[in-house]
């Protein structure tokens, strides 16, 4: 893999390619990334990024955050922004797993006070949080109540008593995206939906306990804001998504957007991937509507597992430690939102889609509750479970990429591959030997993620950090974790 | 109709992909359902046919079909806990690409079967269908 022909770098970080590289394309692309990441990146990424700059009304550039990887349609860690009145919603563009996100939450707990009870605490998570393929989640709701959760997101957990305000404050919009219509969900996206609510899924899913040690801390200032103040502290991370239920909203609309891309909107079809409707177009705005409620399943979905991690810390620990549990935050890497953003010194609103790519809101943002406003929006990267994750914030200068910034450490093998080099339980030993406790629902599966079948966190975290997209404040390292 | 017939090529980084043949439209898509199920799980020979569910689609063409054939047998696996292949198929294409037909299997049941990939979708990337010789041939990506 190299860099493609007529690839410039145009400054720390920076690379870019001019329109021209295929026909149509309206703005050039733009790849954040040191050097070794951008010349390791697949010949996809530039392929598809290009054809993301094809596409109508987008503005500015077709982005590539530093973990880019080859994608359905677009990239993964993709960001393009349309205009309102000219631009397109693509569900390759938020992704099929719509808000998979990450959560980190804190316990006052240090690594001394959690290792003699730590095999006990992750079976304990394991056996209540439902992992893997097939797996019901632990609440059992009506369509009806399931409707409402696809109204309210968060908010309909916490109002059930699976959480507090703040959760809800500690979440990228609160917990709840405005818009979100479940008469654009099919009622088979809502048989699929229903039962897996409370559930973290298979494949690159996962719940980790994870540890703040003095030396992985960037800046020791950011961190105290954030509620980590103590050496060793413990600190909880999941990443989990909209489950069935966001797969059958996308997978629905990408059949009727093909429908009536060449007929309705003469609009080509470059890649099927790319299906797409214009922003206000009845399929487009229904598929906004659908989509937001798929958020708001996936806001949902991780507020009532963390209700389930401070029940399983309350048996293990007592009700003080699970007390003590706060949300840093919560945020999503595959959506599309309405953003206010300046280009060429005018503010304008602009649809951001962000396929495996974190918002990242700088200090001041009016959108940041008033605890991060001097700090930044806090950013949740989450690494192999062999690696450990990072903790960043965002800056001013991420307004060159919409304040959006890396989402994880992206894979550089297939699932095949991976599982060729190593066998789960030989991994399990391993991780074992080095002081971390897996439990995963399928041995397989866990193999697929082994470290070296994803880029270097490390390398990507430092890369967001040089091309201006967001500031490290932590690494944090795995001492257990729920395989899904 | 030919015996159902698939493989399992390199995929891109986070899939699967196969390749799927068939001497008729009807066995092709039989064989993208065999495909499937194998991705699914570790003992697709032990799927019982204890189960029918009737399936009736229409797409503009032959590719979003099968797209569309793959992605109802996803549905029923994840939404309702069945594991079926193709039955009796009929495919029909004027203009517009019709299938219409029969699904046999069984309930996924704990400890007898064995769950292997989550297949949450099959993709229309590099989704094609062309013809091989005297029959056709399938190239399929599914997201696990």
């Amino acid at each position: 893999m190299a860099r493609p022909a007529g690839l410039e770098r145009v400054s720390e970080g920076v690379y870019e390619l001019a329109p021209g590289l295929r026909p149509g394309m309206r703005v050039p692309v733009r790849v954040f990334g040191s050097r070794a990441l951008v010349d390791a990146m697949d010949d996809q990424v530039f392929v598809q990024a290009a054809n993301v700059a094809t596409l109508p009304g987008i503005v500015e550039a077709s982005l590539c955050m530093p973990d880019a990887h080859w994608g359905y349609g677009f990239p993964i860690g993709g960001v393009a922004a349309f205009d309102v009145a000219s631009g397109v919603i693509s569900p390759g563009g938020i992704g099929f797993d719509i808000n998979c996100g990450m959560r980190l939450v804190r316990t006052e707990l240090t690594e001394s006070e959690l290792r003699p009870r730590l095999a006990e605490l992750i079976d304990a998570l394991a056996a209540r949080v439902p992992a893997g393929t097939g797996r019901e989640g632990f609440l059992r709701i009506s369509k009806d109540e399931f409707r409402s959760v696809l109204r309210e997101g968060a908010a309909w957990a916490v109002r059930n008593g699976y959480g507090s305000a703040e959760d809800l404050a500690f979440t990228e919009a609160g917990g709840c995206f405005a818009g979100a219509d479940p008469d654009c969900v099919s009622d088979r996206a809502i048989e699929r939906g229903q039962p897996q609510l409370g559930t973290l899924g298979s494949g690159n899913h996962y719940l980790e306990i994870q540890v703040l040690r003095p030396k992985a801390l960037f800046d020791p200032a950011l961190a105290r804001a954030f509620g980590l103040d103590r050496p060793d502290q413990v600190v909880v991370m999941f990443h989990c998504g909209s489950r069935g239920f966001g797969h059958q909203v996308a997978t629905d609309y990408l059949h009727r957007f093909l429908r009536a891309m060449p007929t309705k909107f003469g609009l080509p079809v470059i890649d099927r991937e790319l299906a797409c409707a214009p922003i206000g177009s009845s399929e487009g705005r229904e598929y906004y509507a659908a989509m937001c409620c798929a958020a708001n399943m996936s806001f949902a979905n991780r507020q009532v597992i963390l209700h389930r991690v401070r029940e399983v810390f309350e048996g293990v620990f007592g009700r003080a430690t699970s007390a003590a549990i706060r949300t840093v935050y919560d945020v999503a890497h595959n959506t599309a939102k309405f953003e206010r953003h300046r280009v060429g010194g005018a503010e304008r609103t602009l649809l951001v889609h962000r396929k495996g790519a974190t918002r990242a809101f700088p200090p001041g943002h009016p959108e940041l509750p008033e605890a991060y406003r001097e700090t930044g929006q806090p950013v949740v990267i989450g690494g192999s479970m062999e690696t450990g994750s990072y903790l960043l914030a965002g800056v001013a200068s991420g307004a060159r990429s919409f304040f959006s910034t890396a989402h994880g450490s992206g894979r550089t093998m297939s699932r095949h591959a991976a599982r060729k080099r190593v066998g789960g339980r030989e991994l399990l030993r391993q991780m074992e030997e080095r002081g971390v406790l897996v439990r995963a629902a399928s041995l397989r599966g866990l193999a697929e993620e082994a470290g070296f079948a994803y880029k270097d966190v490390d390398a990507v975290a430092e890369a967001s950090e040089q091309a201006g997209l967001s500031r490290r404040v932590a690494h944090l390292l795995p001492v257990a974790n729920v395989k899904g | 109709m030919s015996e159902p017939a698939f493989r399992f090529v390199e995929g891109a980084t986070g899939d699967l992909a196969f390749e799927a043949r068939g001497e008729t439209l009807e066995a092709l898509f039989a064989a993208a359902a065999e495909a499937l199920l194998a991705a699914t799980l570790a003992n697709p020979a032990d799927v019982a046919e204890r189960e029918r569910e009737p399936v009736r689609l229409a797409e503009p063409d032959r590719e979003l079909l099968l797209l569309r054939f793959l992605n109802e047998l996803v549905f029923l696996r994840d939404a309702r806990g069945l594991l079926l292949r193709a039955g009796p198929l009929r495919i029909a294409g004027d203009g517009e690409a019709r299938l219409e037909g029969e699904l046999v299997g069984e309930r996924i049941e704990r400890g007898r079967h064995q769950l292997e990939a989550d297949v949450k979708a099959a993709t229309a990337h590099g989704l094609c269908i062309e013809r091989a010789g005297d029959g056709w041939r399938a190239s399929v990506t599914l997201d696990v």
